[in-house]
């Protein structure tokens, strides 16, 4: 991509959403470095750490409205990519454990020296190589949605149902990777993570390189995106999503577009999954649950479907109330509001919240030049801006 | 056997005599064999433990109960046994009188294998002739596992003056299996004995005829393996039974859980995230009301169901039509909208009732006429199963009638059909919504009332059933009622099929997966409804 088609393909929003998460991946790690602790302007250790997850949640989103705001695919288990790509990094930060954990065994997780296995299952080899691990991030979850793609989107099965089949997937993996004998730690998932190519996870600075590394993939996510629904492929997919028959009619071979852009978001979310893993420090089945996919869907449709930053937004500001009620004398009370946000989203704004604002902003920009030259006709000092 | 009771006679004589004169120095048969225990030597205990069981003395069960727990104590110096009760007062063996204490001396008397088998089969002897019912059965079936030769005579007189008809088919295979190893057994008496153990058909029965050993006669074993092989194929053929009732039972549940959906979804095309919700309330109706009834009017419980039916329709189906009028129709032809709204919905309602009613399960029990069981065959039906059986095909029959035969039912149809087209024959389409989506969500509300017998009554009910239900309705054909009904027992039956051979979980995923696959072949589902029109 050259610079020049990279501006123009930014708006003035877009360009201040990224200088934005370009000074918070630069400022909130070093201030969080360099500044004392206790000082006003230093960030500390545990909000670098919420603030990550908010940005990997952000990435989700993204990769969420891709499909969903500019191809019409609402994918109610995209929680499992991430959960995938969160279990491949999961693998990795478990076999750099070493001989550190309870049980001391240099080859085997500690949960499998629990269940007494004797070697290594074979889909954990190679793990322990952090460019294999990062490998798997991007293939299996992509793997899996392609394959699923392929098969759905093949024999047209659109909307309602492919949001259902999705939440099958995601709950028919929720209910596998509880087993034991599946080979990913059941329901205690995997955690207890030492470190990662050679870092502590727990040190300051890793939290704060990771911190601005997801702040990098939020970018490079962004910019992916943008550009995919930019170019030609962009305005098929929004084709398809206004009017997939007609598109079909075309000519344009509705399954292809729909399959690659199902399985880039897929491997999105599991980047996403990736960089969330050693932030929070554990990976368990309870990330396939059908809900976390469907609120997921939701930070979407709050931030604006439809519009990249509105995803991204979405996430953040969601999932902050999220965390600010559910500390607090108020936490009974969160999941009525998550309710009440669904609703009132869905039947007050239906365009989210940046969906919203950039209409508003489009008509008052139309009226203000038909106001301005009828005052000037008119002669009237102060036109009432109507609505 | 007049020799036999005569002894007994005479021994009860006896015994009572030397009780009544508490003359221990008449040593009757009885308190000879007593005294054996005392020589602390196996063969005089067995000895000993023939003779007490056989004797009739109504010391016998306290004594061989005691030798089988350990409580026969034993003095070797004084020859004297004692009988030491749970509640540490002891009595004299032989003479049933109280003693203040057993010596120091006393030990209690040992036993090894081959004598817990005699004690075993003494004390089912004992219980042969007891007058309750449950012991009686217990007994019989104890002889016929140990199939001890001594047992043969207590089975064979308590045969004859048994009267009930149970009690009597397990005395006669108690009587089959003793014969059957009696080395001096006719060949006769042995072909009838297979024949009746054949009839009996089950488990053990198999383990008994694979273990009469070589010795006996050809014609006998021959009978025996045809009967292994018999009892083999109708076990097989119960187990297939059992499995397809179990996925009835489960079909069944999924079908009242989907049948509600199968009308807002199915019907309406309306995403309802929610109707776990309502199957959810109606549960906690159930709860409600059984609760009003237990403390109020207590007598009334076994019909707390009956009121609770109606109640939870009434209930949930009036919340139905609420969420209609103020969500749902605001979102006609945004199937996604509606998915999302109903979701945030269900974590209301779902948080709304943790409020009320606290986090944990409530207790919701079953009435006298939903408890207990009954043995078919081979295999168990419990009672709340099976009227949860009868209450889906009821629900399901009702409702088809009414959209059959009823003014709104032929509405219903009309606006699903066209409903420009109904609009403009007079009919209240927005007035059929809300009833719709009301009759849907009060039929998901008396599915809670039956899922409430079997399944935890807490906040989450709905929604473990929730995806289940889509894959229901999405599996059996959208629109079609008939279709959930295949699709519900297609999927109960298959999984329970799946589950003896995949375990319940993987079974579970694998008709997941299938279900995934399926889709994919047939988009709309099982039974879809033909149609020209094509989507957008």
């Amino acid at each position: 991509m050259t610079p020049h088609m990279l501006t123009r393909s930014l708006d003035r929003g877009a360009a201040i959403f990224l200088a934005i998460v370009a000074a918070c991946g630069i400022l909130i790690p070093l201030s969080n470095l360099l500044l004392p602790a206790g000082s006003f302007l230093q960030v500390p250790t545990y909000l670098v750490a919420l603030w990550g997850k908010y940005v990997c949640y952000a990435i989700l989103a993204l990769s969420i409205d891709l499909i969903w705001g500019y191809c019409g695919i609402l994918s109610l288990g995209h929680g499992a990519f991430f959960a995938l790509g969160g279990y491949a990094m999961g693998m990795y930060l478990m076999r750099q454990i070493g001989t550190r954990g309870v049980y001391g065994n240099p080859i085997l997780p500690d949960f499998m020296v629990f269940l007494n296995w004797q070697k290594l299952p074979w889909y954990w080899h190679g793990f322990d190589m952090f460019w294999f691990a990062a490998l798997m991030v991007l293939f299996v979850p992509g793997l899996l949605a392609f394959c699923f793609g392929w098969l759905a989107f093949r024999s047209r099965v659109t909307g309602v149902y492919l949001s259902i089949i999705t939440q099958a997937m995601t709950y028919a993996l929720l209910l596998a990777f509880f087993r034991n004998d599946f080979g990913f730690g059941g329901n205690n998932g995997l955690t207890d993570f030492k470190d990662i190519l050679g870092f502590n996870v727990q040190a300051e600075g890793t939290r704060a390189a990771l911190f601005a590394l997801s702040c990098l993939a939020l970018i490079f996510s962004f910019l992916i995106c943008r550009s995919v629904v930019s170019s030609k492929l962009g305005k098929v997919l929004i084709a398809i999503r206004d009017a997939e028959s007609r598109s079909r009619f075309l000519g344009y071979r509705v399954e292809s577009y729909k399959l690659f852009v199902f399985t880039l978001s897929a491997c999105m979310a599991g980047v996403a999954g990736a960089l969330y893993v050693p932030q929070v420090g554990i990976i368990n089945p309870s990330e396939f649950a059908p809900g976390n996919s469907i609120e997921a869907v939701i930070w979407v449709a709050v931030g604006g479907r439809g519009t990249l930053v509105g995803a991204a937004l979405g996430a953040i500001v969601v999932n902050y109330a999220k965390t600010f009620f559910t500390s607090g004398v108020l936490a009974p009370y969160w999941l009525f509001m998550l309710g009440a946000l669904f609703i009132l989203v869905t039947l007050l704004l239906p365009k989210g919240i940046v969906g919203t604002f950039n209409a508003w902003r489009e008509a008052s920009r139309e009226r203000r030049p038909a106001a301005a030259s009828a005052a000037a006709e008119d002669g009237v000092t102060e036109p009432k801006m109507a609505e | 056997m007049p020799t036999n009771l005569s002894a007994r006679l005479c021994t009860l004589v006896l015994s009572l005599v030397l009780i009544a004169f508490a003359l221990p120095a008449f040593a009757g048969p009885f308190e000879d064999a007593v005294a054996k225990f005392a020589n602390d030597d196996y063969s005089d205990t067995e000895e000993a433990i023939g003779a007490v069981a056989s004797s009739g003395n109504k010391l016998a069960f306290p004594i061989i109960n005691a030798l089988q727990d350990g409580r026969l104590m034993a003095d070797p110096d004084s020859k004297k046994v004692y009988v030491t009760g749970t509640d540490g007062k002891s009595i004299d063996a032989a003479t049933g009188e109280a003693v203040a204490s057993v010596p120091d001396s006393a030990s209690a008397v040992r036993l090894n294998n081959r004598l817990r088998r005699s004690v075993d089969a003494a004390l089912g002897s004992l219980t042969l002739q007891s007058p309750d019912l449950g012991a009686r059965l217990q007994a019989a079936q104890s002889v016929f596992k140990s199939h001890e030769e001594t047992a043969l005579d207590p089975v064979e007189s308590a045969l004859a003056k048994e009267t009930n008809r149970s009690a009597k088919t397990a005395l006669g295979e108690a009587r089959a299996a003793i014969l059957l190893f009696k080395s001096d057994a006719t060949e006769v008496q042995k072909l009838e004995a297979v024949a009746t153990i054949k009839a009996r058909g089950d488990q053990e029965a198999l383990a008994l005829l694979s273990d009469i050993g070589t010795d006996q006669p050809a014609s006998v074993a021959k009978a025996a393996t045809s009967a292994i092989g018999s009892i083999q194929n109708s076990l097989a053929v119960w187990s297939t039974v059992q499995n397809a009732w179990y996925g009835l039972s489960l079909g069944s549940v999924l079908l009242l859980a989907a049948i509600g959906l199968a009308i807002t979804f199915g019907v309406m095309g309306v995403i309802n995230m929610a109707h776990g919700e309502m199957v959810m309330i109606g549960a906690y109706t159930t709860f409600v009301v059984q609760e009003v009834i237990r403390t109020r009017y207590p007598a009334l419980f076994d019909y707390s169901l009956l009121i609770a039916v109606p109640l939870a329709f009434l209930v949930a189906g009036a919340i139905g039509v609420l969420i209609e009028r103020s969500i749902i129709r605001f979102l006609y032809g945004r199937p996604l909208e509606t998915l999302l709204a109903t979701w945030g919905l269900s974590l209301v309602l779902q948080q709304a009732v943790r409020t009320m009613f606290g986090p944990t399960n409530r207790e919701v029990g079953n009435p006298s006429w939903m408890s207990g069981a009954f043995d078919l065959g081979q295999i168990t039906i419990t009672y709340n199963r099976l009227w949860i059986l009868v209450f889906t095909l009821a629900v399901f029959m009702i409702l088809l009638a009414m959209l059959r035969y009823t003014a709104l039912g032929l509405e219903m149809r009309a606006v699903t059909q066209n409903r420009r087209m109904a609009a403009s024959m007079g009919i209240a389409t927005s007035r059929v919504d809300a009833l719709t989506f009301g009759l849907g969500s009060g039929i998901a509300g008396i599915a809670g009332v039956a899922l409430s017998q079997i399944d935890n009554v807490s906040p989450n009910l709905g929604q473990s059933y929730i995806i289940d239900s889509f894959m229901v309705v999405v599996f059996g054909g959208v629109g079609n009622l008939w279709g959930t009904l295949v699709g519900a027992f297609t999927l109960g039956i298959s999984n329970k099929f799946l589950e003896p051979v995949a375990g319940a979980v993987l079974g579970k995923i694998a008709i997941l997966v299938l279900i995934i696959l399926f889709i994919q072949k047939r988009p709309r589902g099982l039974f879809a409804l033909k149609g020209r029109a094509v989507e957008a």
